[in-house]
């Protein structure tokens, strides 16, 4: 037996390190579809609990719409489950080059591939497209799927402050000898919900001859005026060079991503990128979906701006309770208690009270910087808003965290 | 010898510490300890080269090498001939 008992105990040390550790990740179960509320089965065996959901990536309340699940029962009428193969060999049908296209129109770019995730269009384009002759030059904070599609690529790495333009200036001097620079960011940072300075990148960019990627995962579909994305929001339409974002947070919920940019560039991920020509790509009901989502965004900003008029309330009102917030103007609103263990608390006490929160805290956010990081979506109606502030209010309370100072707070609780 | 590792451990600062309040000694586990982001590894290579007007090769540069300001000292102490 090759998993002996030796080779057991390795790996059950392991867990018990994560355990130790307070980072052993424990998952609640959902026995509802997705939406603004949910029920739950936690801890595992407990009765089921109704609570309000501001936790989700549900940003625009389409993970169970009925006009997209509807569109997704006729997508798999019509063309089926799945293609049982890759896209090069016979996995892509009318539908899959119809998304792409539809993507392409709405981020205003040159073309579009699909992946299986955003994950794997971050593990794949960089290899794709540059060569150890090139450099990347990433925000110190860009999400976890860039830094592994970094590490995949022979090209040199560096990276900036986060949001530091005048740091990005000096490695973009610094590098200037390289054949192609490709700045890379996230286009709404997922964390503190800050949005990045693209209109500064851009110039920066096209000061030093260089190449930009934004992440959008956080944005498409909600951020700028008609929800295309944070280039939208920060003017920069068609500036953009590569665009990577995924259908499984605003676009629909449920899984998939795309590398969108420059014509060419996408070309090439077609040809050598390998989480592409190695993975199935979207199941059909899955791509029919994601085009009646895109049909629907392109025609109405109607949930988008549900989404900022929630959104607005939301911070607003936590604000006025006393609550101390990283300060941002996206649906993502991080409650900052500083503390991991209060963290914790905090949301086992909001849950109690029928309210579905996470805490975060260090390694996932920066020591010292715990919180709650909530999530508003266009499926809340202002009776979730107001009782989930009530809840927060109410727990607030408890911990007498309410109109203090992040001082006050650590003095209570340390960092 | 005193002088490189307090440009090294300035150098450091500024381009690493997000907070500059934070401790940092010459033997603080810069990579290992997370403190500095290895993608950025290139610009202290860099800054050491230029600075010092030595040439260090690839397979020297590495994470373990750059991992605190004593061994960066110690390794352009080496290229230096001293």
């Amino acid at each position: 037996m090759a998993y002996s008992d030796k080779v057991r105990s390795l790996y059950t040390d392991q867990l018990k390190g994560l355990q130790d550790g307070g980072i052993f990740k424990i998952e609640r179960y959902i026995h509802s579809v997705q939406d603004a509320e949910i029920e739950v089965e936690f801890p595992p065996g407990a009765p089921l609990k109704k609570v309000i959901n501001i936790c989700a990536n549900n940003y625009l309340g389409l993970s169970s719409h009925p006009d997209v699940v509807a569109a997704a029962h006729k997508g798999l009428d019509a063309r089926g489950y799945g293609m049982s193969s890759v896209r090069f060999i016979c996995g892509t049908q009318d539908i899959h080059k119809q998304l792409e296209q539809k993507v392409t129109e709405f981020l205003g770019t040159e073309d579009t591939i699909l992946f299986p995730s955003c994950m794997d269009a971050n593990a794949g384009v960089f290899e794709a497209v540059l060569t150890d002759q090139d450099v990347m030059i990433s925000d110190r904070l860009v999400h976890a799927s860039l830094i592994d599609g970094i590490r995949l690529c022979k090209a040199t790495t560096d990276s900036f402050k986060h949001s530091d333009m005048a740091h990005l200036e000096e490695k973009l001097q610094l590098h200037s000898d390289k054949r192609v620079k490709l700045v890379i960011t996230d286009g709404v940072y997922s964390m503190d919900g800050d949005t990045a300075k693209l209109d500064e990148m851009v110039a920066l960019c096209e000061k030093y001859d260089a190449m930009i990627l934004v992440d959008d995962s956080h944005a498409s579909g909600f951020i700028g005026k008609t929800g295309r994305g944070t280039h939208e929001k920060c003017g920069v339409m068609g500036k953009i060079d590569i665009i990577t974002t995924t259908f499984g947070k605003g676009l629909g919920g449920a899984s998939g991503g795309c590398v969108s940019g420059r014509k060419e560039l996408v070309e090439l991920c077609r040809q050598k990128a390998r989480p592409y020509l190695f993975s199935n790509t979207i199941a059909p009901p899955v791509v029919a979906g994601v085009i009646s989502v895109l049909d629907t965004l392109s025609k109405t900003t109607e949930r988008r701006d549900k989404l900022e008029k929630n959104a607005n309330w939301w911070r607003q009102h936590l604000l006025e309770a006393g609550f101390i917030l990283q300060p941002g103007d996206t649906p993502i609103v991080p409650v900052m208690l500083f503390n991991a263990k209060l963290s914790q608390d905090f949301a086992r006490d909001l849950f109690a009270e029928g309210v579905y929160a996470i805490g975060f805290f260090f390694p996932v956010v920066p020591q010292g910087k715990a919180r709650i990081r909530t999530q508003i979506s266009a499926a809340h109606e202002m009776h979730h808003l107001e009782k989930a502030l009530e809840a927060f209010i109410k727990v607030g309370k408890k911990y007498d965290i309410l109109g203090k100072t992040k001082a006050e707070v650590t003095a209570m609780y340390g960092n | 010898m005193e002088e490189i590792r307090d440009v090294v451990l300035e150098y450091v600062r500024n381009e690493y510490m997000e907070d500059q309040d934070e401790e940092l000694t010459y033997d603080t586990a810069l990579i290992s300890g997370g403190f500095v982001d290895s993608f950025s590894m290139v610009s202290l290579k860099r800054f050491l080269e230029t600075r010092y007007k030595i040439s260090l090769p690839d397979n020297r540069a590495t994470p373990e090498a750059f991992d605190t300001v004593n061994k960066i000292t110690d390794l352009v102490m080496e290229f230096l001939g001293k």
